[in-house]
């Protein structure tokens, strides 16, 4: 097992140097980020200043290296735009993308489950054909689209929830959060359910077809021949049979949601990571944009791991796979 | 009603009144576009910061509503006769946030702050520009040349506490390639209306009135709460469900619906940018374009055509939806006072024709346009109606609309001028038009000098430029306003640019509120009134 998370750990360590050398690779491509720092009427010679302070009228490799260098040592340099370390600005953001995002997967997890049931026992039923409608929605509509209906429903139509931000946030020790106040857990709402909406999609229809599939297995039959209630029938026996794949579909798509929240967060101004990477690529703001990538694949490279030891606890039938190299 | 009832009554009226109470403080909420990133306040030179900044910190002078210059910081000053020397004689009784008063050596030291390196307001001073304390509420300020116009930026170079910044080890500007944060991104200490009460760069900052303020204030605020909302959908839908009371700017296409609803309204004006679009005359091959061997654009025929081919009432119908003044100079009209006696050369697509014909282009030609897509209002939209207008007399242009940061990188010139034809807009940082004149209008061959640095096409005249150099030492105002004339008149006869318009302010204002709005686009609320 130790041998097992050693090895990936080196993969691991691959990714994130890949994904730095691709995205270093890529800046160029973005604008040059001086332009963003002086005004439009600084003198050229200000400009190759700040340019060679900078350390960016060096070649693409030796800025990855000396990026590397600095790295190793926890240092992922300065924004250009806010003048502040990227690590405490990362820090100060990710609360808020990460409350976002657990708030985004228990809705999906929650509503995807229950919706999915009720229409895996209930198929022809009115409501059952309202949930298809609604997963066609979430699944067809950008997330952008639905988060501005969202806002123009609920809160310009309505008044009522909250358009933009977070609403007041308490601070415990470094974290800030939104869960203590009114206005707080009132602004998660929105774009929890625009951030959401896609997994509970994908969530129902999974159950929705898998609490098919074992309704129709002989061991439901027999339970129903044994007299247990249906209600133990269907949560106790189908459900939990259906949970497995959910599992599976959850811990991959968690990755997605804090990397795929940088719509969400900028349709309603949600003071997170994935805004602040926005405005970096607005402002070529290559410090931000570098720290935030690794960050994200490393989030990711972590997700997978925890997956695929999951597996393991879950399914010990892929023990012995892990335990000899394949 | 029975005594329980009453007593409950009583209760509900002192409950009511208790928290009624609070709600007596008075918050404007306003959303920009663009973030506050750093409190300091050489850090950039940009409207939307100085803006917000100028709640805080205040210069020597001010400037009004209508844009002229007031005194500030400086209750009055005086200019010796050869214009070498300015005596600026200081406020008393000013105190800083802090505590800490406001005396001469603050000014001496914001002199040299802001000419430190990393600061990006050097130009608002002059670097041979000599400061010397007379007393503790004088200032001189000696010139090696005259210099009409050395106050007229002062208004936004804020005056910082010498002894705050020094005891907080933020004596130098924050460079932009600081490996530490500086105190004073972080925080403030000014003199000004409202007092930094807490900054989250990129989330939200909140100003309060400064209750010790030295003059007596116009608005009725408590506070200001202050977030940027990026997205264009989302700040209008804020300003309609009224969580924010003043939103800049309104997208053009959501002015109608804000003005349909009932609990607010857009604010328009003319902006004093200019949008123009430029030429390059000085290679002698275009970088872009089919015609090889030459520059059609060195020849004045063929940017006359150019500028004859463009119907500008259509775009400011169509493109702009009203929401622009179609201009005949490269300064906007409240920036130079004879605007009046230039016109446009009339919109005439057969004249355009013949003019190519008799440049030698009679089947017109191709060339490539850039064109940014996030800077200017529906700047891209505009270009898109330069290429269909230009089609009509035979020229085929390739448009290459792209986001401000590739655009900037590839005409200016760190990125060595690499346009043929572009669209640009100025607004001149001294509101005066000499910035025009040698920025945009002036020759780029001598590279000591950074005269016509945003001359992206080189754009040369050297009478022109003589005449620049007389304008920028003259005093007397009449004498200096009719060289401006001549020197604008050398441009516009040659064709050298063609100015568009100046395109519309749009502030979205909740009706609760009274906002005076300035032509360069600062929102400034230290004017606001809210009910």
């Amino acid at each position: 097992m130790l041998a097992f998370i050693v090895r990936r750990a080196f993969q691991a360590l691959g990714v994130l140097l890949t994904v730095g050398l691709i995205a270093f690779s890529m800046f160029r491509f973005a604008g040059d980020p001086v332009n963003q720092i002086v005004s439009i009427d600084t003198p050229a010679a200000e400009r190759e200043e700040v340019r060679r302070s900078l350390g960016l009228d060096d070649p693409v490799p030796i800025q990855f290296a000396r990026y590397l260098a600095r790295g190793a040592k926890g240092d992922f340099g300065v924004s250009y735009q806010f003048r502040q370390p990227v690590s405490d600005l990362l820090a100060e953001r990710m609360p808020a993308t990460l409350e976002l995002a657990f708030c985004a997967t228990v809705f999906a997890i929650v509503f995807g489950i229950l919706m999915g049931v009720f229409s895996g026992l209930n198929r022809e039923s009115f409501m059952a054909k309202v949930f298809q409608t609604i997963s066609l929605i979430g699944i067809s509509l950008p997330t952008f689209l639905i988060g501005i209906l969202l806002i123009y429903l609920f809160a310009v139509t309505l008044g009522w929830l909250p358009s933009y931000g977070r609403g007041d946030t308490i601070r415990i020790g470094w974290w800030s959060t939104g869960f203590l106040t009114k206005s707080g857990l009132t602004a998660l709402i929105l774009p929890s359910i625009t951030l959401g909406l896609f997994q509970m999609t994908l969530i129902m229809r999974i159950v929705r077809a898998e609490m098919l599939e074992v309704l129709r297995t002989d061991y439901i039959k027999f339970a129903r021949a044994r007299g247990l209630t249906t209600r133990a029938i269907n949560f106790g026996h189908a459900l939990k049979n259906t949970l497995v794949p959910v599992i599976t579909i959850v811990g991959l798509q968690l990755g997605s949601v804090i990397a795929f929240s940088i719509i969400t967060e900028t349709v309603f101004q949600w003071p997170g990571m994935g805004l602040l990477f926005v405005q970096a690529v607005q402002n070529v703001d290559i410090p931000i944009m570098a720290a935030y990538l690794m960050l994200v694949a490393l989030i990711f490279v972590v997700i997978n791991l925890a997956v695929d030891i999951l597996y393991t606890v879950v399914d010990p039938r892929l023990r012995s796979s892990i335990r000899q190299p394949a | 009603m029975t005594i329980r009832t009453r007593y409950l009554a009583v209760s509900a009226a002192v409950l009511l009144a208790g928290t009624a109470l609070p709600a007596m403080a008075t918050t404007l909420r306003y959303a920009n576009q663009g973030d506050l990133k750093s409190l300091d306040p050489y850090t950039l030179n940009e409207t939307t910061t100085n803006a917000h900044l100028g709640h805080v910190y205040e210069g020597l002078t001010r400037r009004g509503k209508d844009l002229a210059v007031q005194p500030g910081l400086a209750e009055k000053w005086e200019i010796s006769d050869d214009g070498l020397t300015w005596r600026f004689f200081l406020r008393k009784g000013v105190k800083f946030h802090n505590g800490n008063p406001f005396t001469a050596d603050d000014v001496v030291f914001s002199a040299t702050r802001v000419r430190a390196p990393g600061s990006n307001f050097q130009t608002r001073v002059p670097s041979s520009a000599e400061f010397v304390k007379v007393d503790d509420y004088t200032v001189d300020v000696k010139l090696k040349s005259p210099n009409p116009i050395l106050n007229y930026q002062w208004d936004t170079w804020y005056i910082m506490d010498k002894e705050w910044a020094e005891a907080n080890n933020t004596a130098g500007p924050t460079p932009a390639a600081a490996t530490t944060p500086s105190y004073s991104a972080l925080n403030a200490n000014g003199t000004g209306a409202f007092k930094i009460e807490s900054h989250q760069p990129g989330v939200k900052t909140v100003f309060k009135a400064n209750p010790d303020w030295w003059t007596k204030p116009e608005h009725n605020l408590d506070e200001i709460i202050f977030t940027p909302i990026n997205s264009d959908a989302t700040r209008v839908a804020a300003l309609l469900s009224g969580e924010v009371d003043v939103i800049e700017p309104v997208p053009l296409q959501d002015i109608a619906r804000v003005n349909g609803t009932p609990n607010a309204q857009v604010m328009t004006g003319p902006e004093l940018r200019t949008i123009f679009l430029g030429f390059d005359q000085t290679r002698d091959e275009l970088l872009y374009s089919n015609v090889k061997g030459k520059n059609p654009f060195k020849d004045p025929k063929v940017r006359q055509a150019f500028f004859q081919a463009i119907d500008i009432e259509t775009i400011k119908s169509r493109v702009m939806r009203g929401l622009a003044t179609p201009s005949a100079l490269m300064i906007a009209p409240e920036l130079f006072p004879f605007s009046k006696d230039f016109v446009r050369p009339k919109y005439d697509p057969e004249g355009a024709k013949k003019l190519l014909a008799d440049a030698g282009y009679p089947n017109g030609f191709e060339v490539g346009m850039d064109c940014p897509n996030d800077r200017y209002v529906n700047d891209e939209a505009i270009c898109q109606a330069v290429v269909g207008m230009l089609a009509r007399v035979g020229v085929k242009i390739n448009l290459m609309a792209q986001p401000k940061a590739q655009y900037f990188a590839k005409v200016l010139k760190s990125g060595n001028y690499q346009t043929s034809f572009y669209l640009l807009g100025w607004t001149p940082g001294t509101f005066d038009s000499h910035n025009v004149l040698f920025d945009i209008e002036g020759c780029r061959d001598d590279a000591k000098s950074s005269r016509g640095e945003s001359n992206l096409g080189n754009y040369c005249n050297k009478k022109h430029d003589e005449l620049a150099d007389k304008i920028l030492v003259e005093n007397d105002t009449a004498k200096r306003d009719q060289m401006i004339k001549e020197a604008f008149q050398l441009t516009t006869s040659e064709f050298g640019y063609i100015p568009l318009h100046q395109q519309s302010l749009a502030w979205g204002v909740s009706k609760k509120v009274k906002l005076s709005q300035r032509a360069d686009n600062s929102v400034l609320l230290y004017w606001a009134r809210k009910e």
